[in-house]
């Protein structure tokens, strides 16, 4: 299981770091030597100990960042970032939320509200348009949030821990419906988490890392098929691959 | 079938939305009886009255009295004459108007302030220091110089009324502006938002609930600048601070006392109504620490 391409894979890859390392002002090294790619219809997760540069990683592909060594090749004009918390406007209504990324965009009003009921049905939040997200619990706020993203159409999706924060049957719905998205929508995408059997259940590719610095430990290829059903998680041969992955998760640790 | 079940993740999912689990959090709380509320101040107030009276009729002997008359007396010959209440409202829409002139200057002045400061950290670091030192100048000892520069009439007072209200404005609007959430700027930045557009979207909107209670703040301010500006500077209209100053020459206690009840409940109006605007504006979305 230990490879490095994915049979998915066609064409140029959407995202490439080539040799990142990132070191910080302080000192503090995050990130050594890391080099992989994310393709149209790959999905690539990040899984590693709190701290070890996870984030980083995507804070770099996006340009929030830049990086002290090594390349990064992407197309930054339309990058869907998810971040960690929901990160709506308070003042504004799920709708106008959602409407924002276009906004920014200069999409013209009439195409915005076609494409904003659009994404608030893909992820479920029909009815609450008008609801400030005050009213909202914490998954209905991840909902828009991955509502707002799936506007741009992004071909890279990056998923900042998106769902750490909710309990865990609403992380297991949205996992559900990340996988949905993906499906339809057939973005590049790269998702950043430290459990486990989110990252297996979601994945074409797990990339384990280690603390700080954070380097790339291992690889793991997630051989099920698509669509995947809720129940897969269940499957000894899922239970078999979360256990590699674990394995080299406690590894890491050290 | 077990399949079928699960090929409308859909209707699942959003049926995920009303589990228990997932429930939105309840928008109000549990409202305490009013007589809960009412009832403490009632109670205090009542006290109060009741110390007033003993002091009136039992401390003071009768050629002292007019040092505090006693409220009946207050009640009588300030507010129900109607020749006594037609010079007080006349006094207090004088000021009033001066409030208002020094807190609209106030605001305009103190919010551009802000925004050109959070906008250039060079600016903040210039201005910051000042602002707080004439913050802390005590009004009095400029009043000479006020003098000097405006005149002894209305342009001095308003310029008290804005000097007292603008500084709460300064600093509220400026925090507000600079404590936007760093992954609202992070998404304008992903999204190459220029300038204008994070300040228009992201700074401004996160900043009403601090505007707001600055406002608050400096509407009740302005009420006491004017006052002050009123008390100070005799020249032109005379507003309710002189015509507190004429009753105290005189002995008037009745009036002097009720013209301080009016100021007050003037400054509590502008403060109830400045609390009102921002639960107007900002509170259906903002939540309860940030109002």
């Amino acid at each position: 299981m230990q490879t490095t391409a994915s049979p998915a894979t066609t064409g140029t890859p959407t995202l490439s770091f080539q040799h990142i390392s990132m070191q910080f002002p302080d000192g503090t090294k995050a990130i050594d030597d890391v080099s992989f790619d994310v393709s149209k219809g790959e999905f690539v997760t990040v899984v590693g100990p709190s701290g070890c540069g996870k984030s980083t990683l995507l804070k770099i592909a996006s340009g929030l960042l830049k990086q002290t060594g090594g390349t990064v090749d992407v197309n930054r004009d339309n990058i869907g970032y998810v971040f960690q918390d929901a990160t709506l406007f308070p003042w504004r209504t799920v709708r106008r939320n959602v409407e924002l990324l276009m906004e920014l965009h200069g999409v013209p009003k009439a195409e915005r509200a076609v494409e904003v009921q659009r994404a608030i049905d893909l992820v479920g939040l029909k009815g609450f348009e008008s609801h400030y997200p005050k009213s909202l619990s914490g998954g209905m706020k991840m909902r828009a949030s991955l509502a707002r993203t799936l506007t741009l159409k992004p071909p890279l999706f990056m998923f900042d821990e998106p769902f750490g924060a909710v309990d865990e049957i609403t992380r297991e719905y949205l996992n559900e419906e990340t996988l949905k998205l993906f499906h339809q929508e057939q973005f590049a995408g790269i998702f950043i988490t430290h459990s486990i059997s989110e990252a297996v259940f979601l994945s074409t590719r797990v990339l384990v890392m280690s603390a700080r610095p954070g380097r790339i430990v291992a690889t793991f290829d997630v051989p099920f098929p698509y669509p995947r059903e809720p129940e897969l998680r269940f499957d000894p041969q899922f239970a078999e691959l979360s256990g590699r992955v674990s394995h080299a998760l406690r590894g890491a640790h050290t | 079938m077990s399949t079928m079940e699960h090929l409308t993740p859909v209707q699942e999912v959003g049926a995920a939305v009303v589990l228990p689990d997932d429930a939105p959090p309840p928008v109000s709380k549990k409202r305490e009886s009013p007589f809960a509320i009412v009832l403490p101040p009632l109670i205090l107030g009542a006290l109060i009255i009741g110390g007033w009276y003993y002091v009136s009729y039992v401390l003071l002997d009768k050629s002292r009295r007019f040092l505090l008359e006693p409220p009946h007396q207050v009640w009588s010959k300030g507010f129900a004459d109607s020749e006594a209440m037609k010079e007080l409202l006349t006094g207090l829409w004088r000021t009033g108007k001066i409030a208002v002139y020094g807190l609209v200057i106030a605001m305009v002045f103190g919010m551009a302030l802000a925004t050109l400061m959070s906008q250039s950290k060079l600016l903040e670091r210039a201005v910051f220091p000042y602002s707080v030192m004439l913050q802390s100048m005590p009004i009095l000892a400029i009043v000479p110089l006020i003098g000097f520069w405006f005149g002894y009439g209305l342009t001095s007072r308003i310029f008290i009324a804005f000097f007292i209200a603008v500084f709460p404005i300064i600093v509220n609007t400026l925090f507000g502006l600079l404590g936007a959430d760093q992954g609202m700027h992070d998404m304008m930045t992903l999204h190459k938002a220029g300038r204008f557009t994070r300040l228009w979207k992201v700074q401004f909107p996160a900043a009403l609930p601090a505007i707001f209670a600055g406002l608050r703040i400096s509407a009740g301010l302005s009420v006491i600048g004017a006052i002050v500006g009123d008390f100070l500077f005799g020249s032109g209209e005379v507003g309710i601070g002189q015509m507190m100053k004429r009753y105290a020459a005189r002995l008037e206690g009745e009036h002097l006392l009720a013209a301080v009840f009016m100021s007050c409940a003037f400054g509590v109006a502008v403060f109830a109504l400045f609390g009102w605007l921002s639960k107007r504006f900002v509170g259906k979305w903002a939540t309860e620490s940030r109002r």
